[in-house]
Protein backbone atom coordinates (compact mmCIF):
# COMPACT_ATOMS: atom_id res chain seq x y z
CA UNK A 1 0.00 0.00 0.00
CA UNK A 2 1.44 3.15 -1.03
CA UNK A 3 0.81 6.87 -0.47
CA UNK A 4 2.98 9.23 -1.98
CA UNK A 5 3.33 12.07 0.87
CA UNK A 6 4.16 15.17 -0.83
CA UNK A 7 4.12 18.04 1.83
CA UNK A 8 5.55 20.84 -0.75
CA UNK A 9 1.62 20.83 -2.24
CA UNK A 10 1.11 23.77 0.04
CA UNK A 11 3.52 25.52 -1.88
CA UNK A 12 1.99 25.03 -5.50
CA UNK A 13 0.39 27.25 -7.53
CA UNK A 14 -3.62 26.18 -7.25
CA UNK A 15 -5.39 25.88 -10.50
CA UNK A 16 -7.66 28.71 -9.94
CA UNK A 17 -4.87 31.06 -10.68
CA UNK A 18 -4.70 33.30 -7.23
CA UNK A 19 -1.94 31.81 -5.54
CA UNK A 20 -0.36 28.68 -3.43
CA UNK A 21 -2.72 26.35 -2.01
CA UNK A 22 -1.74 27.14 1.42
CA UNK A 23 -3.30 31.00 0.19
CA UNK A 24 -6.50 29.50 -0.81
CA UNK A 25 -7.33 27.46 2.21
CA UNK A 26 -6.11 31.08 4.09
CA UNK A 27 -9.14 32.51 1.93
CA UNK A 28 -11.17 29.94 2.92
CA UNK A 29 -10.89 30.59 6.48
CA UNK A 30 -11.39 34.32 5.95
CA UNK A 31 -15.15 33.17 4.62
CA UNK A 32 -15.46 30.68 7.60
CA UNK A 33 -14.80 33.57 10.06
CA UNK A 34 -17.05 35.61 8.27
CA UNK A 35 -20.08 33.45 8.47
CA UNK A 36 -19.45 32.27 11.71
CA UNK A 37 -18.87 35.90 13.07
CA UNK A 38 -21.77 37.50 11.27
CA UNK A 39 -23.91 34.21 12.22
CA UNK A 40 -22.82 34.92 15.82
CA UNK A 41 -24.29 38.39 16.17
CA UNK A 42 -27.85 37.53 14.59
CA UNK A 43 -27.80 34.40 17.09
CA UNK A 44 -26.88 36.47 20.45
CA UNK A 45 -29.76 39.12 19.20
CA UNK A 46 -32.18 36.71 18.93
CA UNK A 47 -30.59 34.40 21.93
CA UNK A 48 -30.97 36.74 24.09
CA UNK A 49 -34.29 38.03 23.32
CA UNK A 50 -35.93 34.30 22.75
CA UNK A 51 -34.44 33.21 26.08
CA UNK A 52 -35.65 36.49 27.79
CA UNK A 53 -39.35 35.84 26.84
CA UNK A 54 -39.12 31.96 28.00
CA UNK A 55 -38.27 33.14 31.81
CA UNK A 56 -41.24 35.97 31.61
CA UNK A 57 -43.75 33.86 33.55
CA UNK A 58 -46.40 35.74 30.44
CA UNK A 59 -48.29 32.05 29.58
CA UNK A 60 -48.17 32.85 25.53
CA UNK A 61 -44.61 34.82 25.19
CA UNK A 62 -42.74 31.74 26.86
CA UNK A 63 -45.22 29.09 24.66
CA UNK A 64 -44.16 31.53 21.64
CA UNK A 65 -40.44 30.85 22.82
CA UNK A 66 -40.09 27.22 23.56
CA UNK A 67 -41.65 26.71 20.23
CA UNK A 68 -39.28 28.68 18.42
CA UNK A 69 -36.50 26.60 20.14
CA UNK A 70 -37.86 23.47 19.44
CA UNK A 71 -38.41 24.17 15.54
CA UNK A 72 -34.47 24.90 15.34
CA UNK A 73 -33.32 22.39 17.32
CA UNK A 74 -35.84 19.69 16.12
CA UNK A 75 -34.80 19.75 12.14
CA UNK A 76 -31.02 18.57 11.52
CA UNK A 77 -28.99 22.15 10.32
CA UNK A 78 -28.15 20.67 6.70
CA UNK A 79 -32.15 20.56 6.29
CA UNK A 80 -32.33 23.82 7.23
CA UNK A 81 -30.08 25.00 5.53
CA UNK A 82 -31.87 23.86 2.15
CA UNK A 83 -34.87 25.14 3.87
CA UNK A 84 -33.47 28.46 3.70
CA UNK A 85 -31.51 28.03 0.26
CA UNK A 86 -33.86 26.00 -1.74
CA UNK A 87 -37.35 26.71 -0.24
CA UNK A 88 -37.40 30.37 1.24
CA UNK A 89 -36.79 32.29 -1.66
CA UNK A 90 -40.04 30.05 -3.77
CA UNK A 91 -42.29 30.88 -0.60
CA UNK A 92 -41.73 34.80 0.00
CA UNK A 93 -43.65 37.54 -2.61
CA UNK A 94 -42.31 36.73 -6.15
CA UNK A 95 -40.21 40.01 -6.29
CA UNK A 96 -38.42 39.41 -3.41
CA UNK A 97 -37.41 36.04 -4.05
CA UNK A 98 -36.82 36.85 -7.38
CA UNK A 99 -33.89 39.31 -5.80
CA UNK A 100 -32.97 36.56 -3.44
CA UNK A 101 -32.09 34.15 -6.56
CA UNK A 102 -30.89 37.03 -8.58
CA UNK A 103 -28.01 38.07 -5.94
CA UNK A 104 -24.50 37.25 -7.23
CA UNK A 105 -22.34 34.48 -6.13
CA UNK A 106 -20.92 34.18 -3.73
CA UNK A 107 -23.63 35.87 -1.90
CA UNK A 108 -26.85 34.08 -3.24
CA UNK A 109 -25.34 31.56 -0.72
CA UNK A 110 -23.56 33.22 1.83
CA UNK A 111 -26.77 35.37 2.69
CA UNK A 112 -28.84 32.20 3.38
CA UNK A 113 -25.84 30.46 5.78
CA UNK A 114 -25.19 33.80 7.34
CA UNK A 115 -28.95 33.68 8.50
CA UNK A 116 -29.57 29.91 8.81
CA UNK A 117 -26.62 29.56 11.65
CA UNK A 118 -27.57 32.06 13.09
CA UNK A 119 -31.18 31.11 13.24
CA UNK A 120 -29.79 28.06 14.19
CA UNK A 121 -27.59 29.06 16.93
CA UNK A 122 -30.19 31.18 18.41
CA UNK A 123 -32.56 28.87 19.53
CA UNK A 124 -29.26 27.21 21.66
CA UNK A 125 -28.19 30.89 23.29
CA UNK A 126 -31.66 30.78 24.39
CA UNK A 127 -31.23 28.06 25.66
CA UNK A 128 -28.03 29.31 27.87
CA UNK A 129 -29.81 32.68 28.45
CA UNK A 130 -33.19 31.09 29.90
CA UNK A 131 -30.66 28.86 32.27
CA UNK A 132 -28.70 31.44 32.93
CA UNK A 133 -31.41 34.09 34.21
CA UNK A 134 -33.27 30.78 35.98
CA UNK A 135 -30.25 30.43 37.81
CA UNK A 136 -30.37 33.74 39.97
CA UNK A 137 -32.19 33.97 43.37
CA UNK A 138 -35.96 34.28 42.74
CA UNK A 139 -35.19 37.32 45.02
CA UNK A 140 -33.51 39.04 42.33
CA UNK A 141 -37.19 39.51 40.23
CA UNK A 142 -38.74 40.22 43.27
CA UNK A 143 -36.62 42.99 44.72
CA UNK A 144 -36.55 44.57 41.23
CA UNK A 145 -40.71 44.32 41.12
CA UNK A 146 -40.87 45.80 44.53
CA UNK A 147 -38.37 48.62 43.73
CA UNK A 148 -41.19 49.41 41.45
CA UNK A 149 -39.41 48.34 38.47
CA UNK A 150 -41.42 47.21 35.37
CA UNK A 151 -40.72 43.84 34.34
CA UNK A 152 -38.43 45.41 31.39
CA UNK A 153 -37.04 47.72 33.66
CA UNK A 154 -36.19 44.53 36.28
CA UNK A 155 -34.70 42.56 33.06
CA UNK A 156 -32.75 45.57 31.92
CA UNK A 157 -31.05 46.25 35.43
CA UNK A 158 -31.16 43.63 37.32
CA UNK A 159 -31.46 40.55 35.77
CA UNK A 160 -30.07 40.44 32.53
CA UNK A 161 -26.71 42.33 33.69
CA UNK A 162 -25.90 39.61 36.00
CA UNK A 163 -27.53 36.34 33.87
CA UNK A 164 -25.31 37.45 31.04
CA UNK A 165 -22.14 37.25 33.07
CA UNK A 166 -22.82 34.31 34.06
CA UNK A 167 -23.58 32.55 30.69
CA UNK A 168 -20.39 33.57 29.00
CA UNK A 169 -18.64 30.43 29.44
CA UNK A 170 -21.00 28.38 28.02
CA UNK A 171 -21.82 30.71 24.64
CA UNK A 172 -18.37 31.12 24.33
CA UNK A 173 -18.39 26.61 23.48
CA UNK A 174 -21.34 27.80 21.65
CA UNK A 175 -19.31 29.93 19.04
CA UNK A 176 -16.52 27.37 18.85
CA UNK A 177 -19.67 24.81 18.08
CA UNK A 178 -20.88 28.24 15.04
CA UNK A 179 -17.84 27.71 13.88
CA UNK A 180 -17.26 23.98 13.36
CA UNK A 181 -21.06 23.82 12.03
CA UNK A 182 -20.85 27.02 9.55
CA UNK A 183 -18.82 23.96 7.32
CA UNK A 184 -21.84 22.68 6.58
CA UNK A 185 -22.43 25.65 4.10
CA UNK A 186 -20.27 23.71 1.59
CA UNK A 187 -23.55 21.58 0.99
CA UNK A 188 -24.78 25.09 -0.81
CA UNK A 189 -21.39 26.03 -2.41
CA UNK A 190 -20.08 28.59 -0.16
CA UNK A 191 -16.51 27.87 -0.17
CA UNK A 192 -14.56 28.18 3.30
CA UNK A 193 -12.23 26.02 5.01
CA UNK A 194 -13.42 22.30 4.32
CA UNK A 195 -14.45 23.02 0.89
CA UNK A 196 -11.18 24.15 0.14
CA UNK A 197 -9.65 21.44 1.39
CA UNK A 198 -12.30 19.55 -0.53
CA UNK A 199 -11.37 21.43 -3.42
CA UNK A 200 -7.43 21.10 -3.04
CA UNK A 201 -7.97 17.09 -2.90
CA UNK A 202 -9.36 16.87 -6.01
CA UNK A 203 -7.18 19.53 -8.16
CA UNK A 204 -3.53 17.63 -6.61
CA UNK A 205 -5.12 13.85 -5.42
CA UNK A 206 -3.56 15.03 -2.14
CA UNK A 207 -5.90 13.91 -0.35
CA UNK A 208 -4.18 13.52 3.43
CA UNK A 209 -2.26 16.43 2.97
CA UNK A 210 -5.30 18.54 1.95
CA UNK A 211 -7.19 17.25 4.87
CA UNK A 212 -4.55 18.02 7.51
CA UNK A 213 -4.00 21.35 6.60
CA UNK A 214 -7.48 22.39 7.11
CA UNK A 215 -7.24 20.28 10.60
CA UNK A 216 -4.42 22.34 11.79
CA UNK A 217 -6.01 25.37 11.07
CA UNK A 218 -9.42 24.15 13.12
CA UNK A 219 -7.35 23.33 16.00
CA UNK A 220 -5.52 27.12 16.03
CA UNK A 221 -8.77 28.83 15.11
CA UNK A 222 -10.15 26.27 18.23
CA UNK A 223 -7.45 27.47 20.67
CA UNK A 224 -7.13 31.01 19.42
CA UNK A 225 -10.90 31.00 20.66
CA UNK A 226 -10.49 29.39 23.70
CA UNK A 227 -7.42 31.45 24.62
CA UNK A 228 -9.77 34.61 23.97
CA UNK A 229 -12.40 33.15 25.90
CA UNK A 230 -10.28 32.58 29.29
CA UNK A 231 -9.31 36.29 29.15
CA UNK A 232 -12.65 37.67 28.61
CA UNK A 233 -13.93 34.99 30.98
CA UNK A 234 -11.67 36.46 33.90
CA UNK A 235 -12.41 39.58 33.32
CA UNK A 236 -16.05 39.84 33.53
CA UNK A 237 -16.47 36.49 35.83
CA UNK A 238 -19.18 37.82 38.84
CA UNK A 239 -17.47 37.33 41.93
CA UNK A 240 -18.52 34.42 43.69
CA UNK A 241 -19.87 32.81 41.29
CA UNK A 242 -18.56 29.50 39.44
CA UNK A 243 -21.14 28.42 37.98
CA UNK A 244 -22.32 28.32 34.01
CA UNK A 245 -25.45 28.49 32.75
CA UNK A 246 -26.32 25.05 32.65
CA UNK A 247 -24.31 21.68 33.08
CA UNK A 248 -22.71 20.67 29.90
CA UNK A 249 -25.23 20.11 27.55
CA UNK A 250 -24.48 17.79 24.78
CA UNK A 251 -22.64 19.27 21.79
CA UNK A 252 -23.10 19.15 18.23
CA UNK A 253 -20.94 19.84 15.74
CA UNK B 1 -47.82 29.40 -0.40
CA UNK B 2 -49.26 26.56 -0.91
CA UNK B 3 -51.82 26.63 -3.87
CA UNK B 4 -48.97 25.13 -6.30
CA UNK B 5 -48.02 22.61 -3.80
CA UNK B 6 -47.47 19.40 -5.64
CA UNK B 7 -48.27 16.91 -2.96
CA UNK B 8 -48.65 14.10 -5.92
CA UNK B 9 -44.90 14.64 -5.61
CA UNK B 10 -44.73 13.06 -1.85
CA UNK B 11 -46.94 10.27 -2.85
CA UNK B 12 -44.85 9.12 -5.80
CA UNK B 13 -41.83 8.91 -3.68
CA UNK B 14 -42.53 7.60 -0.37
CA UNK B 15 -42.23 4.33 -0.17
CA UNK B 16 -38.19 5.19 -1.67
CA UNK B 17 -37.87 7.68 0.86
CA UNK B 18 -38.40 5.86 4.03
CA UNK B 19 -37.64 2.03 2.97
CA UNK B 20 -34.51 3.25 1.21
CA UNK B 21 -33.63 6.40 2.61
CA UNK B 22 -35.07 6.03 6.68
CA UNK B 23 -34.31 2.53 6.81
CA UNK B 24 -30.38 3.84 5.73
CA UNK B 25 -30.62 6.49 8.21
CA UNK B 26 -31.81 4.83 11.59
CA UNK B 27 -29.47 1.31 10.27
CA UNK B 28 -26.70 3.72 10.54
CA UNK B 29 -28.27 5.79 14.06
CA UNK B 30 -28.57 2.14 15.65
CA UNK B 31 -24.94 0.11 14.80
CA UNK B 32 -23.39 4.35 15.31
CA UNK B 33 -25.02 4.23 18.64
CA UNK B 34 -23.75 1.00 19.93
CA UNK B 35 -20.55 1.32 18.32
CA UNK B 36 -19.94 4.78 19.77
CA UNK B 37 -20.97 4.17 23.11
CA UNK B 38 -18.74 1.11 23.51
CA UNK B 39 -16.08 2.75 21.89
CA UNK B 40 -16.59 5.73 24.13
CA UNK B 41 -16.57 4.04 27.35
CA UNK B 42 -13.79 2.56 26.58
CA UNK B 43 -12.16 6.30 25.38
CA UNK B 44 -13.55 7.55 28.89
CA UNK B 45 -12.10 4.84 30.70
CA UNK B 46 -8.71 5.46 29.30
CA UNK B 47 -9.27 9.44 30.25
CA UNK B 48 -9.74 8.35 33.47
CA UNK B 49 -6.88 5.83 33.88
CA UNK B 50 -3.81 6.37 35.97
CA UNK B 51 -1.50 5.35 32.95
CA UNK B 52 -0.62 9.03 31.84
CA UNK B 53 0.45 7.82 27.92
CA UNK B 54 -3.41 5.84 27.81
CA UNK B 55 -5.25 9.03 29.13
CA UNK B 56 -3.18 11.40 26.85
CA UNK B 57 -3.77 9.61 23.74
CA UNK B 58 -7.60 9.69 24.69
CA UNK B 59 -7.77 13.00 25.92
CA UNK B 60 -6.14 14.16 22.28
CA UNK B 61 -8.13 11.92 20.10
CA UNK B 62 -10.93 13.32 21.82
CA UNK B 63 -9.91 16.73 21.94
CA UNK B 64 -9.36 17.20 18.31
CA UNK B 65 -12.25 15.45 16.83
CA UNK B 66 -14.41 17.45 19.25
CA UNK B 67 -12.53 20.48 17.31
CA UNK B 68 -13.29 19.89 13.70
CA UNK B 69 -16.02 20.14 11.68
CA UNK B 70 -18.32 16.91 10.81
CA UNK B 71 -17.85 17.30 7.40
CA UNK B 72 -14.47 17.54 7.68
CA UNK B 73 -14.19 13.82 9.58
CA UNK B 74 -16.36 12.57 7.06
CA UNK B 75 -14.10 13.06 4.59
CA UNK B 76 -11.32 12.04 6.46
CA UNK B 77 -12.76 8.78 7.14
CA UNK B 78 -14.01 8.46 3.83
CA UNK B 79 -10.79 8.34 2.04
CA UNK B 80 -9.09 7.03 5.13
CA UNK B 81 -11.21 3.85 5.68
CA UNK B 82 -9.86 2.03 1.98
CA UNK B 83 -6.05 2.63 3.55
CA UNK B 84 -7.05 0.74 7.25
CA UNK B 85 -8.59 -1.35 5.49
CA UNK B 86 -5.91 -2.46 2.90
CA UNK B 87 -3.34 -1.94 5.86
CA UNK B 88 -5.55 -4.63 7.92
CA UNK B 89 -5.35 -7.12 5.29
CA UNK B 90 -2.23 -6.43 4.32
CA UNK B 91 -2.83 -5.29 0.63
CA UNK B 92 -0.89 -3.26 -1.51
CA UNK B 93 -3.41 -0.89 -2.70
CA UNK B 94 -6.52 0.89 -1.14
CA UNK B 95 -9.62 -1.38 -0.31
CA UNK B 96 -12.78 0.02 -1.30
CA UNK B 97 -15.60 -0.63 1.28
CA UNK B 98 -19.35 0.34 0.57
CA UNK B 99 -21.18 3.76 1.74
CA UNK B 100 -22.67 1.64 4.91
CA UNK B 101 -19.50 0.98 6.58
CA UNK B 102 -17.44 3.41 5.78
CA UNK B 103 -20.20 6.01 7.40
CA UNK B 104 -20.51 3.66 10.11
CA UNK B 105 -16.85 3.51 10.64
CA UNK B 106 -16.99 7.90 10.84
CA UNK B 107 -19.82 8.04 12.68
CA UNK B 108 -18.65 5.44 15.51
CA UNK B 109 -14.94 7.42 16.01
CA UNK B 110 -16.98 10.58 15.74
CA UNK B 111 -19.67 10.03 18.29
CA UNK B 112 -17.45 7.81 20.02
CA UNK B 113 -15.70 11.30 21.38
CA UNK B 114 -19.00 12.61 22.63
CA UNK B 115 -20.44 9.43 24.07
CA UNK B 116 -17.02 9.80 25.78
CA UNK B 117 -17.09 12.87 27.59
CA UNK B 118 -20.87 11.86 28.86
CA UNK B 119 -19.54 8.46 30.18
CA UNK B 120 -16.86 10.29 31.55
CA UNK B 121 -19.02 12.06 33.63
CA UNK B 122 -21.00 9.42 34.37
CA UNK B 123 -18.17 7.67 35.64
CA UNK B 124 -16.91 10.19 38.01
CA UNK B 125 -20.24 10.68 39.26
CA UNK B 126 -19.60 7.57 41.39
CA UNK B 127 -18.41 8.00 44.28
CA UNK B 128 -14.69 7.12 44.58
CA UNK B 129 -15.11 5.06 47.95
CA UNK B 130 -17.40 2.35 45.40
CA UNK B 131 -14.11 1.55 43.58
CA UNK B 132 -12.38 1.31 46.95
CA UNK B 133 -15.07 -1.49 47.91
CA UNK B 134 -14.51 -3.37 44.63
CA UNK B 135 -10.78 -3.50 45.35
CA UNK B 136 -11.33 -4.31 48.76
CA UNK B 137 -13.60 -7.25 48.29
CA UNK B 138 -10.94 -8.70 45.84
CA UNK B 139 -12.84 -7.74 42.36
CA UNK B 140 -10.10 -6.65 40.13
CA UNK B 141 -10.01 -3.35 38.08
CA UNK B 142 -12.28 -4.79 35.11
CA UNK B 143 -14.62 -6.23 37.77
CA UNK B 144 -15.10 -2.86 39.32
CA UNK B 145 -15.66 -1.31 36.08
CA UNK B 146 -18.12 -3.86 34.60
CA UNK B 147 -20.05 -4.71 37.75
CA UNK B 148 -19.83 -1.76 39.98
CA UNK B 149 -19.08 1.41 38.20
CA UNK B 150 -20.22 1.33 34.79
CA UNK B 151 -23.55 0.19 35.39
CA UNK B 152 -24.51 2.99 37.26
CA UNK B 153 -22.46 5.60 35.05
CA UNK B 154 -24.96 4.26 32.40
CA UNK B 155 -28.38 4.44 34.76
CA UNK B 156 -27.06 8.14 35.06
CA UNK B 157 -26.22 8.79 32.30
CA UNK B 158 -28.80 7.36 30.50
CA UNK B 159 -31.31 10.31 29.03
CA UNK B 160 -27.97 12.47 28.05
CA UNK B 161 -27.00 9.54 25.75
CA UNK B 162 -29.91 8.95 24.34
CA UNK B 163 -30.34 12.57 23.78
CA UNK B 164 -26.74 13.06 22.19
CA UNK B 165 -28.79 9.76 20.23
CA UNK B 166 -30.86 12.01 18.45
CA UNK B 167 -28.60 14.57 17.88
CA UNK B 168 -26.20 11.66 16.36
CA UNK B 169 -29.68 11.13 14.15
CA UNK B 170 -29.93 14.28 12.87
CA UNK B 171 -26.02 14.14 12.27
CA UNK B 172 -26.30 11.41 10.02
CA UNK B 173 -27.84 13.57 7.02
CA UNK B 174 -24.20 14.88 6.75
CA UNK B 175 -23.71 12.33 4.53
CA UNK B 176 -25.64 14.22 2.27
CA UNK B 177 -22.02 15.40 1.60
CA UNK B 178 -20.59 11.55 -0.13
CA UNK B 179 -23.84 11.64 -1.75
CA UNK B 180 -24.87 8.78 -0.09
CA UNK B 181 -28.96 8.01 -0.37
CA UNK B 182 -29.75 8.53 3.17
CA UNK B 183 -33.74 9.67 4.14
CA UNK B 184 -31.87 13.46 3.34
CA UNK B 185 -30.10 11.87 0.45
CA UNK B 186 -32.91 10.02 -1.43
CA UNK B 187 -35.68 13.56 -0.91
CA UNK B 188 -32.72 15.42 -2.56
CA UNK B 189 -32.59 12.74 -5.73
CA UNK B 190 -36.31 12.88 -5.86
CA UNK B 191 -36.23 16.78 -5.48
CA UNK B 192 -33.89 17.33 -8.38
CA UNK B 193 -35.16 14.32 -11.00
CA UNK B 194 -38.94 16.20 -10.43
CA UNK B 195 -37.61 19.62 -10.09
CA UNK B 196 -39.84 20.28 -6.61
CA UNK B 197 -37.30 21.30 -4.14
CA UNK B 198 -39.94 23.20 -1.76
CA UNK B 199 -42.03 20.03 -1.51
CA UNK B 200 -39.35 17.31 -0.99
CA UNK B 201 -37.31 20.36 1.43
CA UNK B 202 -40.38 20.70 3.84
CA UNK B 203 -41.68 17.17 3.75
CA UNK B 204 -38.15 15.81 5.36
CA UNK B 205 -37.88 18.89 7.51
CA UNK B 206 -41.39 18.02 8.58
CA UNK B 207 -40.80 14.35 9.50
CA UNK B 208 -37.28 15.26 11.45
CA UNK B 209 -39.08 17.94 13.37
CA UNK B 210 -41.95 15.72 14.07
CA UNK B 211 -39.63 12.44 15.14
CA UNK B 212 -37.13 13.94 16.92
CA UNK B 213 -39.82 15.90 18.94
CA UNK B 214 -41.44 12.73 20.04
CA UNK B 215 -37.98 11.16 20.81
CA UNK B 216 -37.17 14.10 23.21
CA UNK B 217 -40.53 14.31 24.66
CA UNK B 218 -39.49 10.28 25.36
CA UNK B 219 -36.54 11.25 26.60
CA UNK B 220 -37.58 13.72 29.03
CA UNK B 221 -40.43 11.10 30.37
CA UNK B 222 -37.58 8.53 30.89
CA UNK B 223 -35.20 10.84 33.23
CA UNK B 224 -37.89 11.32 35.61
CA UNK B 225 -38.68 7.78 35.38
CA UNK B 226 -35.66 6.55 36.03
CA UNK B 227 -33.89 9.18 38.32
CA UNK B 228 -31.66 7.46 41.22
CA UNK B 229 -33.36 8.66 44.28
CA UNK B 230 -30.27 9.11 47.06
Amino acid sequence: MHYHWNWHIFWEQSPDGTGTYLHTLFVGLGWTLALSLLAWIIALLLGVIVGVLRTTSVRWLERAGSAYVELFRNIPLLVQLFLWYFVMPELVPQGLGDWIKQMPPPWGAFVPAVLCLGTFTSARVAEQVRAGINSLPRGQRLAGIALGFTLAQTYRYVLLPMALRIVVPPLGSEFLNIIKNSAVALTINVVELTARARAMQEYSFQVFEAFTGATIIYLLVNMVVVLGMRLIERRIAVPGYIGTGSGPAPARH
Amino acid sequence: MFGSYDFDVIERSWRYLFFDGMAFTLRLTVFAMAGGVVFGTLLAMMRLSSIKSLSWIAGTYVNVLRSIPLVLVIFWFYFLVPYIAAWVVRSDTPIQVGAFASSLLTFVMFEACYYCEIMRAGIQSIPRGQVWAGYAIGLDYWQTMGRIVLPQAFRHMLPVLLTQTIVLYQDVSLVYVLSITDFVGAASKVAERDGRLVEMYTFVALIYFISCSVLSHLVRRLQTRIAIVH
